[in-house]
């Protein structure tokens, strides 16, 4: 393993010196103005860096080669669907004509936005089945609230307004709950049954009576975080519908049904997506993620405003004037230029080639699962969507080498790890996610890979729980960085940070 | 394996109660203690509260888990263990002792006799 | 298609891996009637070239603001963007990555976070802040659930010269939370009425400069809620907190802001970057990701994502958000332009602003226009005319000037109202010419 040999780095504030700037910044050539009298009371003092353009530029350069990205290499990563993210979308969203728009300028100077806006809604809906797309959520997160706002105000307008709770299986994302209790709602937790799919029999006890009266929707992940489709996801619905609820549909796995099936079509209300996974735009870091929801026909009086549609005239406006709309969820249009990257990905593909891209991420997830499961069991014996959990209880059991240290010891074969311990229902869960852009020879290699490490897990265990010692850094002492809080530094005693 | 002392109350989510006259003292285990980790932040009521059995009274966070603690009998809490806001790693170290999380006076000292003996929890956590 | 590698060879030699005779057999589960049956009803593929010739010309049916002088800001401004910024932004390593759970792998983008939050909470005068949120709407949502979550009152205090739009969100936030939103009518364009601010009052919202330029006094919004026992959250322009007293200074409880002036692209408003800065008491209430300053099992510095137990995918339905992401790419950009710019380019910038506004209204106000409010501003300000402002606005920008935002939709009364802005990269001469148009088209 080549080790590197990069010093640790400094933060720009230590490479500061007083006078240098980095920037050519415009010149004014208006009349000067006493500022004090002009806005009253001024601050003392503002620390900030002073450097140069060149070390401000190598500062950047050097801290980028100590990270991680697609472009680097693989990138595993269950649940995130970390697939390229092809540059013409980069070169379409830097056009000027996207770039330099203003949010609050006459809407019927951006009819080339508004043109992107109900490209990528019309193109949604059809994949996704849903009636209604918005594009207003900022995130996946978002558009999980967002749907269940829709919701709660489909409810109120039936004058259902009690019903409080929120069905969620036991292998949902945390965002989930999450999401709930931010529109006021208690969780229920629905379990999984031994095959990895929503144990039906729960499911119906629990929308018994007053289970039935109060719940306000069921959030369901299909497939699921397990990698697996829901085959009885019609029924789900049906009996959900039955008693009065909505069901929404958690779209982070989308990826697996590009093309292949449709949500709407499977009987839920309401599901978000993740732009961000599905539809190539750049995670950046972990964020801006980007979040369009997709609805039927009844929940669209609710929908966020501006609605962006076509009048009666066909010509596409914002429409503002909603009764019963639940208000804004954003401040302008959502994440516009990353909606120009959407609307580029899915115009490349097109129609002939959409379902390309489950039918290739599925093949990817299956292949690697066929080719570690003698290695690594797979938590179900059924082929996986696009994503295939794996358990390293063996390992734990037997040489006291847990997910996680597999996981840092891929960092030293040159590999982003897996997504682990998520879902928790799995014990010592590896989630491999391949993406469809990834080739057999890479997906050969880091199957080589895995399979070494866990050749190691048995004759040479020390390795991985030392691992990694190829990076910059080994692992990092968290519970230090909890209980000695450092989270910015402290100007005035230079070399010293804050400590909270 | 874990120490489980004689002489106190336990419960099966983890939390050991001992009663001197009408003041229970109320903690989490060594067990409990063990299965988190470093504890780095613990969450504890105001003094005055009034808890009822089971109810939730505070919260103890390691770096990558969070669990909410239950008072094991209905109480008023009279004192809480203030040295826990810079030492949380006393749940750690001394579990029985000088990592308690709580005083509370009780409603009613025939309620701890519903707990589990320190012989039942250890089957339980065995 | 070049984003898919796989060879119908490589096809077939990972289907035999697989035991599978088929891609489609390993749909099986999916029941027949859930499949879609042919192609899609969508538009045909484009090439590469075909493709960039499309979004070219749909980006040209937009009025883009190189082509026109821009005097519209209301909460996004046209400041000037260095070209640092897109060169490292761009970079693939920052680009294409995943959120920093893997610190070893994420070292580069954790110190820029570092960096990012200590510059943020320095501008605000503030003790520490997070690694940003979706945009300076939702921040100040946030912060208004945090307070509730603090006190737990149910009254959220708002001043109506506080970004309308933002106010919509709260009020959207509010609503699904059962919260009551009380509005604060300005009066003469400041935030003067504070009697709303009462014992029931989780806490109150300003705006600082507020929606009309105006600059609040933080003083007295912290007196009063101070008196009753309310919260105060201060929704800043970074860049006017270079030079003006930042609202850390008069003891504001939550700052949150926009971060888009300072090196995103304006982008018809998305992706955006709010900023979230606060008190060291509330750091384990804070919503979003924080990163922190810890070492290694060899004692090396290194940064990790830290108080993670606040968040969604630990703490679940008790998480003190459910936001799961951070605008860590913009939040990117804001940092290289603050160390870009650094002390003393922020204030030249600030300073721009200050001097091209004065010297604007000096100017619009011979043309015909009259100051509508008689408070200190800062880069922006509310011109009364003699004539409905969309009229002038939309008159204005036949001559290429985007002359501001017409007022009378959001405060029905302010018909006649333009809100103007002038950032650093405006020029004299620029300012003349709009001068010059805005005279001619209320003559």
């Amino acid at each position: 393993m080549p080790i590197k040999t990069v010093p640790t780095p400094q933060l720009i504030f230590e490479k500061s010196y007083p006078g240098r700037i980095g920037c050519n910044v415009p010149v004014c050539d208006t009349p000067e103005v006493d500022l004090q009298a002009t806005l009253g009371d001024l601050r003392e003092d503002l620390h900030l860096p002073e450097i140069g353009e060149l070390d401000l530029l190598r500062h950047f350069t050097n801290l980028s080669h100590i990270n991680y990205g697609i472009e680097t290499g693989f990138y595993p990563l269950g649940s995130c669907t970390m697939k390229y993210n092809p540059k013409i979308n980069e070169k379409t969203a830097a056009l000027p004509g996207f770039a330099n728009i203003h949010p609050m300028q006459p809407v019927e100077t951006i009819p080339g936005a508004l043109d992107i806006l109900i490209g990528v809604q019309d193109m949604l809906s059809e994949i996704t089945g849903f009636d209604h797309i918005t594009l207003q959520p900022l995130a996946g997160a978002h558009g999980e609230m967002a749907c269940l706002m829709l919701i709660k105000a489909y409810h109120e307008a039936r004058g259902e307004g009690h019903r409080h709770t929120v069905f969620i299986p036991d292998s949902a994302h945390g965002t989930n709950p999450a999401s709930a209790a931010r529109c006021g709602y208690d969780v229920k937790s629905i379990p999984t049954d031994a095959e990895g799919n929503t144990d039906v029999a729960a499911l119906e006890k629990a929308l018994e009576g007053e289970g039935g009266k109060n719940i306000a929707a069921f959030m369901l992940t299909n497939p699921s975080t397990l990698g697996l489709f829901e085959p009885n996801i019609e029924k789900i619905c049906q009996m959900v519908h039955a008693v009065g609820g909505q069901v929404f549909c958690d779209g982070a796995n989308m990826n697996a049904m590009v093309g292949t099936t449709r949500p709407g079509d499977h009987g839920f209300d309401c599901m978000h997506l993740n732009l961000h996974k599905t539809f190539s735009t750049p995670h950046g870091g972990g964020g801006p993620g980007c979040g369009a929801i997709g609805l039927q026909k009844h929940l669209e009086p609710f929908l966020p405003v501006p609605v962006i549609r076509r009048n009666e005239s066909g010509v596409v406006v914002a429409d503002y004037t909603r009764p019963h709309s639940i208000g804004r969820v954003s401040a302008f249009y959502g994440q516009f230029l990353m909606e120009v990257r959407a609307y580029t990905y899915l115009r490349a593909y097109g129609k002939e080639q959409m379902a390309e891209i489950s039918r290739h991420a599925v093949l990817n997830a299956n292949y690697v699962r066929a080719r570690l499961k003698d290695v690594l069991k797979p938590a179900h014996d059924r082929p996986c969507m696009h994503e295939c959990i794996l358990t390293a209880e063996k390992y734990k059991k037997e040489h006291g080498v847990r997910a996680l240290d597999i996981s840092k010891r891929l960092i030293d074969y040159g590999y982003h790890p897996p997504t682990n311990y998520f879902p928790m229902i799995v014990p010592e869960c590896l989630m491999i996610e391949p993406t469809e852009t990834e080739a057999k020879e890479t997906l050969d290699a880091f199957c080589d890979a895995m399979i070494a490490i866990c050749k190691e897990a048995v004759e040479t265990p020390e390795l991985l729980h030392d691992a990694p010692t190829t990076q910059i850094v080994g692992r990092l002492d968290e519970t230090k960085a909890v209980k000695d809080l450092d989270v910015r530094w402290k100007f005035a005693d230079t070399r010293q940070p804050v400590t909270v | 394996m874990s120490n489980v002392p004689d002489g106190l109350k336990y419960t099966k989510s983890h939390e050991w109660v001992r009663l001197e006259g009408d003041v229970a003292t109320i903690g989490i285990t060594d067990f409990a203690q063990s299965e988190l980790g470093d504890v780095v932040f613990v969450e504890l009521p105001n003094v005055g509260r009034v808890l009822g059995a089971g109810d939730s009274f505070g919260s103890v966070e390691s770096v990558k888990t969070v669990s909410d603690v239950y008072a094991p009998i209905a109480g008023e809490v009279v004192e809480v263990n203030d040295a826990l806001g810079s030492q949380s790693e006393l749940i750690n170290t001394d579990p029985f002792g000088k990592g308690f999380m709580i005083k509370i006076k009780v409603q009613n000292a025939a309620d701890v006799d519903g707990l589990l003996s320190a012989g039942d929890y250890s089957g339980l956590i065995g | 298609m070049p984003y898919i590698p796989h060879t119908e060879t490589d096809r077939q030699e990972m289907l035999a891996t697989i035991g599978a005779k088929s891609i489609d057999e390993l749909f099986r589960e999916i029941p027949e009637n859930l499949r879609v049956k042919g192609q899609l009803n969508l538009p045909p593929a484009l090439d590469e070239h075909r493709l960039y010739a499309h979004l070219a010309e749909l980006s040209k049916k937009n009025v883009n603001l190189m082509d026109v002088t821009c005097f519209l800001g209301a909460g996004i401004y046209d400041r000037y963007i260095p070209a640092t910024v897109g060169a490292t932004i761009s970079r693939g390593e920052f680009l294409t990555a995943y959120t920093p759970y893997q610190p070893e792998l994420s070292q580069g983008y954790l110190q820029t976070i570092y960096e990012f939050q200590t510059m943020v909470a320095e501008i605000y005068g503030m003790d520490i802040a997070n690694a940003s949120m979706y945009d300076g709407s939702t921040s100040m949502a946030e912060a208004a659930i945090l307070a509730h979550g603090v006190n737990g009152r149910t009254k959220i205090v708002v001043s109506d010269a506080v970004h309308p739009h933002y106010r919509q969100v709260l009020d959207t936030y509010c609503w699904s939370m059962d919260l009551q939103v009380d509005t604060i009518n300005h009066s003469n364009g400041l935030t003067s009425d504070l009697s709303k601010v009462d014992g029931e009052a989780a806490c109150l919202v300003v705006q600082y400069p507020n929606f009309f330029g105006g600059i609040e006094d933080l003083a007295a919004a912290r007196k009063a809620a101070t008196e009753a026992g309310a919260m105060l959250i201060v929704v800043a322009d970074p860049v006017a907190c270079a030079l003006l007293k930042p609202p850390g200074h008069y003891g504001a409880d939550i700052v949150v802001g926009e971060g888009q002036p300072m090196g995103v692209a304006m982008g018809l408003g998305g992706p955006m970057v709010g900023l979230f800065a606060c008190t060291q008491d509330l750091v384990r209430r804070i919503p979003g990701r924080i990163v922190g300053r810890t070492t290694d099992h060899d004692g090396r510095p290194g940064f990790v994502m830290t108080l993670r137990t606040r968040e969604q995918d630990i703490r679940r339905e008790k998480a003190t958000s459910n936001i799961c992401t951070n605008e860590a790419l913009m939040a990117l950009a804001s940092t290289i332009y603050m160390e870009a710019l650094g002390k003393n380019g922020l204030q030249k910038v600030a300073e721009g602003s200050v001097r091209n506004t004065q010297y604007a209204i000096s100017e619009l106000t011979k043309a015909g226009g009259k100051l509508a409010f008689e408070g200190k501003v800062f880069g922006e300000f509310v011109l009364e005319l003699p004539k409905d402002a969309s009229e002038v606005r939309d008159a204005l920008l036949e001559k290429g000037i985007l002359a501001g935002l017409p007022l009378g939709s959001y405060y029905p009364m302010l018909k006649n109202h333009l809100l103007i802005a002038v950032t650093e990269i405006r020029t004299k001469a620029e300012i003349d010419r709009f001068a010059a148009e805005l005279k001619a088209a209320l003559a």
